[in-house]
């Protein structure tokens, strides 16, 4: 084509595809939807990355990982090194493959991107841990000597897994408490199985505890223990705090308070914790609508709407109140949405749900939107167009319009200083609180965020807390 | 960890559990609530503290057999283990020395009501205490209620042991006696403590009831338990169980509790069939 740079000899610019479940197959179950490369496939898409001397799309990964040098690996058919190698600086590869947003983090970095696809760098991470666990070779690295400092990890999720792994590895003992019975955090009540199988997730914790990490489940910060019972009578030396943002927010519109009106949060964990999809084998029930709509258009809207369609749903909407452009979700995600069938209700609010005489929804009221001006988030506002109300017919809905903070653990601290909306002040660079001996790190520091800056802050927390923990400064 | 070490089975449908639990018996206050799990297949069952044993570590749970979850804790006996107890939860009651306080308890809601009424009295209250149920066979914790309370009245609906009738029927002549009442406290079933708001109302006193509603992490994550209160939504898991009694839309409160009643019915049916020993007694 005229006016194209012609590519250098050997360029590759089309990315190796990674095989799926069909869609008219996988909305029938809830396993994995991505499949994962073959070795072959690996070693084809490895060999794309150009080796730079310079690489750049270190600088877009928050856990640091060696990009081109596990790549490297990989062209030489070294899958378990090239894990370990990126085990080195982030201890849940399986995970992060998986559900980082690549795209917008290492990938959009990459020199190849300029010109055509960049290197898929989250598919190659995905297959070397996965490699690594399925030949059974996951082995702890060697553990440098027990500094005699204890540090308590408040959360489960991809912030505290990582804070306790790498201070596991700079030799202090390190406990986590959970609230929620199983480990995990975000990982295994929030991500559905078809995105994130929970044995994936496991299989990390598992690592972290063989790194030496102690989990404790059942065990509510806040309730249980206080912060201060933490330091002053549990004998910890530090306190890292990554209690995410779990508290959901609703509309505060007419009838939210029907039956068959769900928090994303509430429909996910009965779904992915709690197995409600194997309702009766396991106790805890779910309702399934006949039409459902779910409020939102972020990654957990799209893990709900995809969720109701697997339960059985005939109709699944998305309902959003700007357009496709503004959507906050993964475009993969949204994707995989549209390919499995779900309903886009852009440029649509919902302003009252309306129930039957038993106090159970049978339809939506909404009113069209059309965007004006940008707001402070830079997105262009979207502004109710009037007189354009008009009934949806759905019998299920799902708010999945975002959380805030859980005012458990800060309100029972009461000399650590939260912001104006509830998260807890840490500085960034650090994830030092105002109350000595305590950090903080992930959704609960900057509000409903991505799995790779709770990692990122994990990794920057560890290493104030060493420091912390050999000198004392605060 | 969460072993049971004593049980009682005060009726066919209702047991009593002392679990191991050294945690939620260290800091458990009156008013608060626990999640238990009988397995790990189970749900994520709230079910109030009644008493604990900070020495042996242990709390006093009280339930009644509704459903699947309950009739299996049932089956449990000491040296078997919940999968999970966890807690405390939810806020504590206000307890202070407010002068007279009426505590008023349905059904197996007198378990619940217990601690506090314990805590009313040791802070200097006059304690009346009035406690029902159905019939006399499912009466509860009559002996305990009984020791730490000022006046004890009983009702069955039946008449079959006590005042025959209400606990609205005996509250209403406590507050019609010569002698200022300054807060009810109630507990049991949602119809229970919309009936107590209506009979409390004319005379103005200060009511606070405890919700049972649906929970699933009862942190505050899932919002399974929202209610309203006053017209506003709030979570009964972190901002109750306790709410004041005349703000609660207690009929929105029982519409919610029957959201999973078809899938109650199948699973109970499922463990009726896998467990017949489970349901000895009941009809």
């Amino acid at each position: 084509m005229a006016g194209e740079k012609k590519p250098k000899k050997g360029l590759n610019l089309n990315r190796m595809e990674m095989p799926r479940q069909d869609p008219k197959e996988r909305i029938k179950n809830f396993n994995e939807v991505a499949l994962g490369y073959t070795p072959e496939m690996a070693i084809a898409e490895a060999e794309r990355c150009l080796q730079c001397k310079k690489p750049v799309c270190i600088d877009g990964c928050p856990a640091e990982v060696k990009i081109p040098e596990f790549i490297k690996l990989i062209t030489e058919g070294k899958f378990v090194e090239a894990s370990r190698k990126i085990k080195e600086t982030n201890a849940l590869p399986a995970v992060c493959g998986r559900v980082c947003p690549q795209e917008e983090q290492c990938e959009v970095l990459c020199v190849l991107h300029k010109k055509g696809a960049p290197v898929a760098i989250g598919r190659l991470e995905r297959f070397v841990a996965d490699y690594e666990a399925e030949v059974g070779a996951i082995e702890v690295p060697e553990l440098p000597p027990r500094t005699g400092k204890r540090v308590a990890v408040v959360g489960s999720g991809p912030a505290g897994l990582t804070v306790a792994a790498d201070l596991a590895l700079m030799g202090h003992e390190v406990v986590i408490f959970e609230a929620l019975h199983k480990a995990g955090g975000v990982l295994v009540y929030g991500i559905p199985e078809f995105r994130l199988p929970k044995a994936i997730v496991q299989r990390e914790v598992d690592y972290i505890e063989k790194l030496g990490v102690k989990v404790v489940c059942d065990v509510v910060i806040g309730k249980t223990f206080t912060v201060d019972d933490l330091l002053n009578e549990e004998g910890f030396d530090a306190v890292f705090l990554g209690v995410g943002a779990g508290l959901p927010w609703f509309m505060d519109i007419p009838g939210e308070n029907l039956n068959g009106v769900y928090s994303a949060n509430e429909f996910l964990t009965r779904n992915n914790l709690m197995k409600a999809y194997l309702f009766p084998e396991y106790d805890t029930p779910i309702k399934v609508g006949r039409k459902v709509a779910v409020v939102g258009g972020g990654n957990v809207a799209m893990d709900a709407v995809r969720t109701a369609l697997r339960l059985g749903a005939e109709e699944a909407h998305i309902v959003y109140r700007r357009s496709r452009a503004e959507m906050p979700a993964r475009e993969e995600e949204i994707e995989n949405a549209e390919a499995e069938g779900v309903i886009f209700d852009l440029l649509v609010n919902p302003v009252e749900i309306l129930g039957d005489e038993k106090g159970w929804v049978k339809g939506m009221k909404c009113i069209r939107m059309e965007l004006g001006e940008p707001d402070e988030s830079g997105r262009r506002r979207p502004v109710p167009i009037e007189g354009s109300e008009f009934v949806m017919d759905v019998d299920m809905v799902v708010m999945a319009i975002g959380t805030g903070a859980n005012p458990l653990v800060p309100s029972t601290t009461p000399d650590m200083e939260t912001n104006r909306r509830g998260y807890i002040v840490a500085d960034p660079e650090t994830c030092k609180t105002t109350k000595k001996g305590v950090f903080a790190g992930g959704d609960i520091i900057r509000g409903a965020a991505t799995v790779i800056l709770a990692v990122g802050d994990g990794k920057k927390a560890a290493r104030a807390i060493d420091h912390y923990l050999k000198t004392g400064e605060w | 960890m969460f072993r049971v070490v004593r049980k009682r089975e005060w009726h066919p449908t209702i047991t009593e559990l002392w679990v191991e639990a050294p945690w939620v018996a260290k800091k458990h206050r009156p008013g608060q609530f626990v999640i238990v799990r009988v397995d790990e297949n189970g749900e994520r069952v709230p079910l109030t503290v009644v008493d604990t044993d900070k020495e042996e570590g242990t709390i006093c749970l009280v339930f009644q057999k509704v459903g699947k979850s309950t009739f299996h804790m049932g089956l449990l006996n000491p040296g078997d283990a919940f999968a999970d107890v966890v807690g405390p939860l939810g806020r504590p009651t206000h307890i202070e020395n407010f002068g007279t306080v009426v505590c008023v308890g349905g059904g197996v809601g007198v378990a619940p009501l217990y601690p506090i009424a314990k805590g009313m009295k040791e802070a200097g209250n006059k304690l009346i205490s009035i406690i029902g149920a159905r019939t006399k066979e499912l009466l509860i914790l009559e002996d305990k209620v009984k020791a730490i309370s000022d006046e004890l009245i009983v009702t069955t609906d039946d008449g079959s042991y006590g005042m025959h009738g209400f606990v609205t029927d005996a509250l209403k002549q406590v507050l019609d006696r010569d002698e200022k009442v300054d807060m009810v406290v109630s507990i049991g079933p949602v119809i229970m403590m919309k009936f107590v708001a209506k009979t409390c109302e004319p005379y103005k006193v200060p009511l606070v009831v405890s919700l049972n509603s649906i929970m699933v992490d009862a942190t505050g994550m899932c919002g399974a338990c929202r209610v309203s209160i006053g017209g506003v939504t709030r979570f009964v898991c972190v901002d109750g169980p306790e709410f004041d009694g005349y703000q609660v839309d207690y009929d929105e409160l029982m519409q919610r509790q029957q959201m999973y009643l078809d899938e109650e019915k199948r699973a109970l049916e499922k463990f009726r069939e896998e467990h017949p020993e489970a349901f000895q007694g009941v009809c």
